[in-house]
């Protein structure tokens, strides 16, 4: 089994692994977020048992850190391989002329993704750690004590124009990643024998309706200050 | 028509190549693409000068020997041919046209557009056949039934001619829809099912060693394939490696 994830198809295998396992988890994130906007006392609930049940946060937490890290990591290696495969580059390439802007722009769509995750830890994960785990209030309440602190900081984050602009374009980008890197997933994993136009549809309906839906959860807390 | 033309010049592997400028005049729209060359190199020898090397054979389409990366694709603008099927009523009078060889550290250039691409034929020898006594006792294909279906499949496959324009066109120099037509027109039928799990191994270990890029699924391979090989086969060959992986 070793052997196989050393080959150029292991390779893509595991890529497809982490990648499923991130759209997972995105999945998960948004159904989270949505219920901000229909029902904060449920968002604040959740969100106190995902961030103090040990399970989630010190098994599934480091796990979630570990795939994030590999997917970008591996992308990067298998690009740099890539690269290397073509030593003199064509005068005249016609890329779009075959293929689509996404599928030959994932790295770029990806280092999108990644300032956007660095921006996105500094303004939730690290203050959410410093709270827990430095600080040691473990409580969830608000400083006056008066109910949970999550959606209070959820809705006061996105206050600023600046930082909902950000997030919109990030989650454009994460669209544009999502649009091939879905059904490229289900091909790598050769789950796309016989289902090639199902899996486009379900690739572009997911592609489209999360990150969708975070612009819309975003702005929803935006104009509403 | 009048055309120019720019055309990579390269003596031989080891020399440095550069793009080069001719014009050719009097081509007519019904003569093929190597026609059109067969007239440049006329001229060039008339004139005392190295005509241009470039692979070719059969000029019907079948054989996979003519390659050429002309205006940025592989066998040119047209789609489901080779170059020798290309026709100059693709292209309009005055057109400046660019010719160069299929790129690929795997495609060393042998001279000017003529790549070499062994790689293929040691990733072929490397699995792509059956293994049958041919002592005179050899059973009648005929007498295993197959579903018409896997058939299909199989001669869909079986169809890929080992041009090289997959490698040509992907932007990772892959080489994964070649092998996966060859791993999958075997593993499609009875006879090529009980070596599938070596095929695969030994054919993608062949496919890594000569120096392909990995497949991003960007789908270029299959627009520019003379044949129309199916991804599909690329996703199966994916399917097979694992289940090789998982059963050994």
């Amino acid at each position: 089994m070793s052997g196989f994830f050393k080959s150029s198809i292991g390779r893509k295998v595991a890529m497809a692994l982490s990648a499923f396992f991130l759209m997972i988890f995105l999945l998960q994130h948004f159904i989270i977020n949505s219920l901000s906007v229909c029902s904060p006392d449920s968002f604040n609930e959740v969100s106190h048992f995902m961030g103090t049940n040990w399970l989630i946060q010190y098994l599934l937490q480091p796990v979630l850190i570990f795939g994030v890290v590999f997917h970008f990591v591996m992308g990067f290696v298998l690009e740099l391989k890539n690269k290397g495969a073509r030593d003199v580059k064509y005068v005249q390439n016609k890329g779009a002329a075959n293929s689509s802007w996404m599928s030959r722009n994932m790295i770029w769509s990806g280092l999108a993704i990644l300032a956007f995750i660095v921006l996105h830890f500094i303004d939730f994960w690290f203050p959410e750690i410093n709270t827990k785990y430095i600080v040691g209030d473990t409580s969830g309440l608000l400083h006056n004590g008066e109910g949970f602190r999550y959606y209070e900081e959820l809705h006061h984050k996105f206050e600023s124009p600046l930082r909902v602009g950000a997030y919109v374009l990030a989650f454009v980008f994460l669209a544009l990643h999502l649009m091939h890197g879905f059904t490229s997933a289900f091909q790598s994993i050769g789950a796309t024998v016989g289902r090639k136009k199902i899996m486009k549809k379900l690739g572009m309906a997911y592609s489209v309706l999360i990150p969708l839906g975070f612009i819309i959860i975003a702005l929803y807390h935006h104009f509403n200050h | 028509m009048k055309l120019t033309l720019k055309i990579w010049r390269q003596k031989d592997a080891g020399t440095k190549g550069k793009m080069v400028d001719y014009q050719v005049k009097d081509i007519s729209e019904h003569m093929s693409f190597l026609e059109m060359m067969d007239v440049l190199n006329e001229q060039l020898v008339g004139k005392g000068e190295d005509p241009v090397a470039f692979d070719h054979d059969c000029r019907e389409g079948i054989c996979g020997m003519c390659s050429m990366y002309i205006n940025g694709e592989a066998h040119g603008p047209d789609r489901g041919i080779t170059t020798c099927q290309l026709h100059m009523r693709m292209f309009n009078d005055g057109d400046t046209i660019t010719i160069e060889p299929f790129r690929a550290k795997a495609f060393p250039v042998i001279k000017d557009l003529v790549v070499d691409r062994t790689a293929f034929d040691r990733i072929q020898q490397a699995g792509a056949f059956i293994s049958v006594n041919t002592s005179g006792n050899t059973q009648d294909a005929n007498a295993i039934p197959i579903s018409k279906h896997a058939a299909d499949e199989a001669m869909d496959a079986a169809t890929c001619i080992g041009c090289g324009a997959c490698v040509a066109s992907c932007k990772n120099s892959s080489a994964m829809l070649f092998v996966g037509a060859k791993v999958s027109q075997y593993a499609l039928l009875p006879q090529g099912q009980v070596e599938a799990a070596d095929r695969v191994r030994n054919m993608v270990a062949q496919m890594d060693l000569e120096g392909f890029g990995n497949c991003t699924n960007t789908g270029a391979c299959e627009v520019e394939c003379p044949k129309g090989i199916s991804l599909e086969n690329i996703a199966r060959m994916n399917r097979e490696l694992m289940k090789a992986a998982v059963n050994n």
